[in-house]
């Protein structure tokens, strides 16, 4: 395979930033059309990967489409590329995020260059993340994404954005220095930085009197910041609040999603034997997300706190199904990152336009929306009961899987934690319809009047996120045959 | 054996400055004056690019070494020497007289710090370094205003004490080995015993005194009280020479006294190594936290360059830890770490200064309040500066993160991980100063709609810098390749 295609998914949306910033005399129109095609064609080429994956069993846990460079010989670190089940899935997420978002900002006028110049960044960056294997390189990607972040909220935002702004990067600069500190440790350890050699050498590569534990919970806090686990959670609701929608879209569809990919990826595969010994303590986090995170929800009054409040608890169930340890758990946990990815994408697109639309976010002042708004209440409650987990969307098939999975996977004290753990279905449930209602239902208010439904543009995005929360609530085995492949390799090192 | 060949560079490099001085006598367009020294030190730079890689020599009675080492340090202090000269332009040609000193002082004082990198012996340490600090002492009073004047006062005194502290360590080195070469110290300490050692503390005593005498160039804490005020006051072009050259140097003739004088007995270097490191994590958290609050960002920039030394410290206390068992590789990554951050820090403190200068030539102002907006009146400016503080918070795709990772990956090694997680979350908390910058810039409303327009000069010496900040960011394999070549290439 000569054509390298991770590259082209990945460097094509930083090159169309290049092209926006610096082509002289773009109109904005043209800026978009720009941001359009070069985020489109990822998409697409994302898309490709995904039928030519090769499914067959021999290939399990064997990256694919690897493209390896030396990049800096002195320090053993090469510009290595490559995706498997668990990857392959995040990297169509964010492609398809990245597409749409461009959509959501189509009626962006404030500094329309600069806007999807970063927006575009942001995307190289995350996409990055999720295809390197070289440590080093993954953590150049990890870092480079809080820089587009920063601006887009300190600038694009609303409310405390410049408050929001820095506690999202202060916060995730602790959590990825925290994270160095660990990779150094590694580095050290193994005297290599390639992520699926040091995995398959196991623990016998570590060479240096340093415990093993320490190294795991040095890399895990970088991950738990940005899943975030609670108590790292605070910077959370602030950012997504204050960002703009379709910032709002990537932070919580594809963004948190680098913490529960990271800690598969390098913190259970690389330690299964610490993970292991450690994994009542997460489950406990686990629940206590879960739980903590929908009760806080239920007090929202805001409509886009109360969507961000519940990301925390989704990706509870994340951490959970993460460290039951058990191939079906974490087969449910990383389709998981999937779905929330697309069905919070949806909220929060949904929530913007009635933001858009109304002006109003305050659920205490919003209401009776549905007579003006026929086609958003309908994609709208779509998104709401696939969010809490009705069969026939992903959200169902992902929490259902993650429920069984940790139950039967046998790992200490499971059993209580997901009982636990379905009880923040049942909060879900409350604050989503108590939501819907607020806003759709009630009596007509007279100053909502002219308020209009969605546009033709707005139509078409939605249409895709509903596509494919139905369509993979239908046929998961779409995604979780090639997610089963990224997962057993990894069961293998547990030794189950 | 006198070999003048192998010292062709300095030489260039003393001629350029007094061709210097000449010219400004008898030409009127004093533009030549800076094209002349930039000549000059391309020449001197190819000159000393062709000795690169060549085996190790030793000159004037092991007076001065001709090493990789010292080529390394003495291509980058050419290289910081045509920035600031390419950045004083605007600068000088609005001074009434003394053109050409002004240049010919930069030249002179580049060739103190070249004898630095160079030197093997403390007599010419010696020399070298005053040739270096009384180019500068003139440089930062040039202006002549109360504030040049009082930052060059303050410089000189207590420049003058750190001198008087550094010579009398050395008097006390010398008294108890009987040698001023380090080579021979070192054989002189190795063969004394520990006991013999503690029996004698004068011995220890001349350490800390070179520690605190260099410590005042290296701007390291507690010998740091002169930096804000000196930064402030001087010209800026100035300032950034300070900040990175005379640091650099600093850096490495204490590289070279401790890995040659004091590497071995190991209990030695553990020692010092381990007063480094505490100088490093005290160093970089004084500075942070002081530059969390500075209003005037030459002020701000000068508590940062404190900060960035405890990085750099970092990599000399890699040295004294390394364990003698370790593989060749690794036995030099303090060292090499080192080189590479320095580089890095050069040109990304250079790239920040250049972009100050340009806009406090209109705005005539250092306060960051008056930044604002200023990603609408000059957006190039502010984009190069605005990756210039991405550097030195060490954040990618910049230079600086790839110096941190190698410093912090060689600290790593040695066993100094508490070190390095004071110095990441020591990154994090710069993050907030330097983003505040940012913030000014490109979120805050421009108090006028005037552009800052900067010269030719400026933009070339700016986007030299940049460039070379995202080369070292995205592809530092070439670099690196040079720091360690150098980083073992010593004569001792």
């Amino acid at each position: 395979m000569d054509f390298n295609y991770l590259t082209t998914i990945i460097f094509l949306p930083a090159l169309g930033a290049l092209l926006i910033a610096f082509l002289p005399r773009l109109s904005p129109r043209g800026v978009r059309w720009l941001a359009a095609i070069f985020t489109f064609v990822p998409l697409v080429l994302s898309i490709y990967l995904f039928t030519i994956f090769d499914r067959s069993a021999e290939m399990a846990g064997v990256m694919q489409f690897e493209e390896s460079l030396s990049w800096i010989p002195a320090i053993n670190a090469n510009y290595h590329l490559g995706v498997d089940g668990l990857s392959l899935p995040l990297v169509i997420l964010m492609a398809f995020l990245g597409f749409l978002v461009v959509l959501i900002s189509w009626k962006i006028d404030l500094r329309p260059r600069e806007y999807f110049a970063w927006l575009l960044l942001l995307e190289t960056s995350i996409l990055g993340v999720f295809c390197s294997l070289d440590l080093l390189l993954f953590f150049l990607f990890w870092e480079i994404e809080v820089i587009p972040m920063y601006f887009l909220i300190s600038i694009w935002g609303t409310g405390r954005k410049e408050y929001s702004a820095i506690k999202y990067v202060i916060y995730t600069l602790f959590g990825s220095a925290v994270m160095l500190a660990g990779i150094l440790s590694l580095y050290f350890a193994t005297g290599s930085l390639n992520m699926v050699e040091i995995a398959q050498g196991g623990l016998g590569m570590i060479q240096s009197a340093m415990p093993a534990a320490a190294i795991f919970f040095l890399l895990l806090a970088g991950f738990a910041v940005k899943l975030p686990v609670f108590p790292l959670h605070s910077w959370l609701p602030d950012a997504h609040t204050d960002a703009p929608t379709a910032v709002s879209v990537v932070l919580a569809g594809a963004l948190l999603k680098m913490g529960g990919y990271g800690m598969i990826r390098i913190c259970v595969s690389i330690f299964p034997g610490v993970a292991q010994d450690y994994a009542l303590p997460l489950i406990i986090l686990a629940v206590i997300s879960v739980l903590y995170g929908a009760a806080v929800t239920l007090r929202q009054t805001d409509l886009k706190r109360l969507i961000a409040y519940s990301s925390i608890s989704h990706m509870g169930y994340v951490l959970l199904g993460v460290f039951a340890l058990g191939q079906v758990s974490m087969t449910g946990a990383a389709l998981q990152m999937f779905s929330h990815g697309v069905i919070t994408g949806l909220l929060f697109a949904m929530a913007g336009l009635v933001m858009h639309n109304t002006g109003e976010r305050d659920l205490r002042k919003l209401g009776g929306l549905a007579r003006q708004m026929p086609i958003i209440v309908v994609v709208f409650s779509i998104a709401g009961v696939a969010s809490l987990g009705l069969p026939t969307t992903s959200g169902f098939i992902a929490e259902f899987l993650v429920f069984v999975g940790s139950f039967s996977s046998g790992a200490p004290g499971i059993q209580v934690a997901t009982i636990l753990g379905v009880l923040g279905i049942v909060i879900t449930a409350g604050y989503i319809l108590w939501m819907l209602q607020k806003v759709f239902y009630g009596p007509p208010l007279e100053k909502f009047n002219k308020v209009k439904d969605a546009s033709i543009l707005d139509r078409v995005y939605m249409f895709a996120f509903v596509a494919v929360i139905m369509g993979v609530g239908i046929y998961p085995a779409i995604l979780t045959d090639i997610i089963k492949m990224g997962v057993a390799p990894v069961m293998g090192l547990l030794g189950g | 054996m006198l070999n003048f060949e192998l010292l062709i560079p300095e030489l260039i490099l003393a001629g350029t400055a007094i061709v210097v001085i000449l010219l400004d006598l008898v030409i009127k367009s004093k533009w030549w004056l800076a094209a002349v020294s930039i000549a000059g030190i391309v020449v001197s730079a190819g000159f000393a690019i062709a000795m690169w890689g060549g085996s190790s020599q030793a000159i004037f009675n092991n007076m001065l070494a001709v090493d990789n080492f010292a080529i390394f340090f003495k291509l980058l202090f050419l290289v910081i020497a045509a920035l600031v000269i390419l950045a004083s332009t605007d600068y000088v040609s609005k001074l009434a007289r003394f053109q050409g000193e002004y240049y010919a002082l930069v030249l002179i004082s580049a060739l103190g710090m070249m004898l630095m990198a160079a030197t093997t012996e403390l007599i010419s340490i010696y020399i070298a370094l005053e040739l270096t600090s009384i180019s500068l002492y003139i440089l930062v009073g040039f202006l002549k205003d109360p504030k040049s004047t009082e930052a060059a006062l303050k410089y000189l005194l207590l420049g003058a004490v750190a001198s008087a502290v550094l010579l009398f360590g050395m008097a006390l080195i010398f008294g108890f080995t009987g040698q001023t070469q380090l080579g021979d110290i070192a054989a002189a300490i190795q063969s004394m015993s520990l006991s013999g050692v503690l029996a004698n503390p004068g011995l220890i005593a001349g350490i800390v005194l070179i520690i605190a005498g260099f410590g005042f160039k290296i701007a390291a804490v507690p010998f740091h009280m002169w930096v804000p005020d000196v930064y402030e006051g001087a010209p800026t072009p100035i300032t950034a020479y300070l900040s990175v050259a005379s640091k650099a140097a600093g850096f490495a003739i204490l590289l070279r006294v401790f890995f040659s004088a004091f590497g071995l007995p190991s209990w030695l270097s553990l020692d010092w190594g381990m007063v480094f490191a505490i100088m490093a994590a005290v160093g970089m958290t004084v500075g942070n936290i002081i530059a969390l609050s500075q209003t005037n960002i030459k002020r701000m920039l000068g508590y940062s360059s404190i900060a960035q030394a405890g990085y750099l410290m970092v990599g000399l206390a890699t040295v004294g830890f390394v364990s003698p068992v370790l593989s060749d590789s690794s036995a030099f990554a303090g060292q090499s770490g080192l080189l590479f951050f320095l580089a890095s820090y050069a040109l990304t403190n250079l790239g920040a200064f250049i972009a100050i200068i340009a806009i406090s030539n209109k705005l005539d102002s250092d306060l960051i309040a008056d930044y604002t907006g200023m990603g609408k009146r000059a957006p190039l400016l502010a984009l190069a500066l605005t990756l210039c503080l991405i550097s030195l918070i060490g954040m990618p795709p910049a230079a600086g993160f790839m110096a941190k990772f190698y410093i912090f990956s060689g600290a790593v090694q040695q066993g100094l991980l508490w070190l390095v997680i004071i110095a990441v979350i020591n990154s994090v908390i710069s993050a907030y100063y330097y983003l505040r910058v940012v913030k000014v810039m490109w979120l805050g409303k421009p108090a006028s709609a005037t552009r800052v327009p900067s010269s030719i000069a400026l933009r070339v010496a700016l986007a030299l810098s940049c460039l070379g900040v995202l080369i070292m960011g995205i592809i530092p394999g070439f670099v690196m390749k040079l720091a360690e070549m150098a980083a073992k290439m010593f004569v001792s």
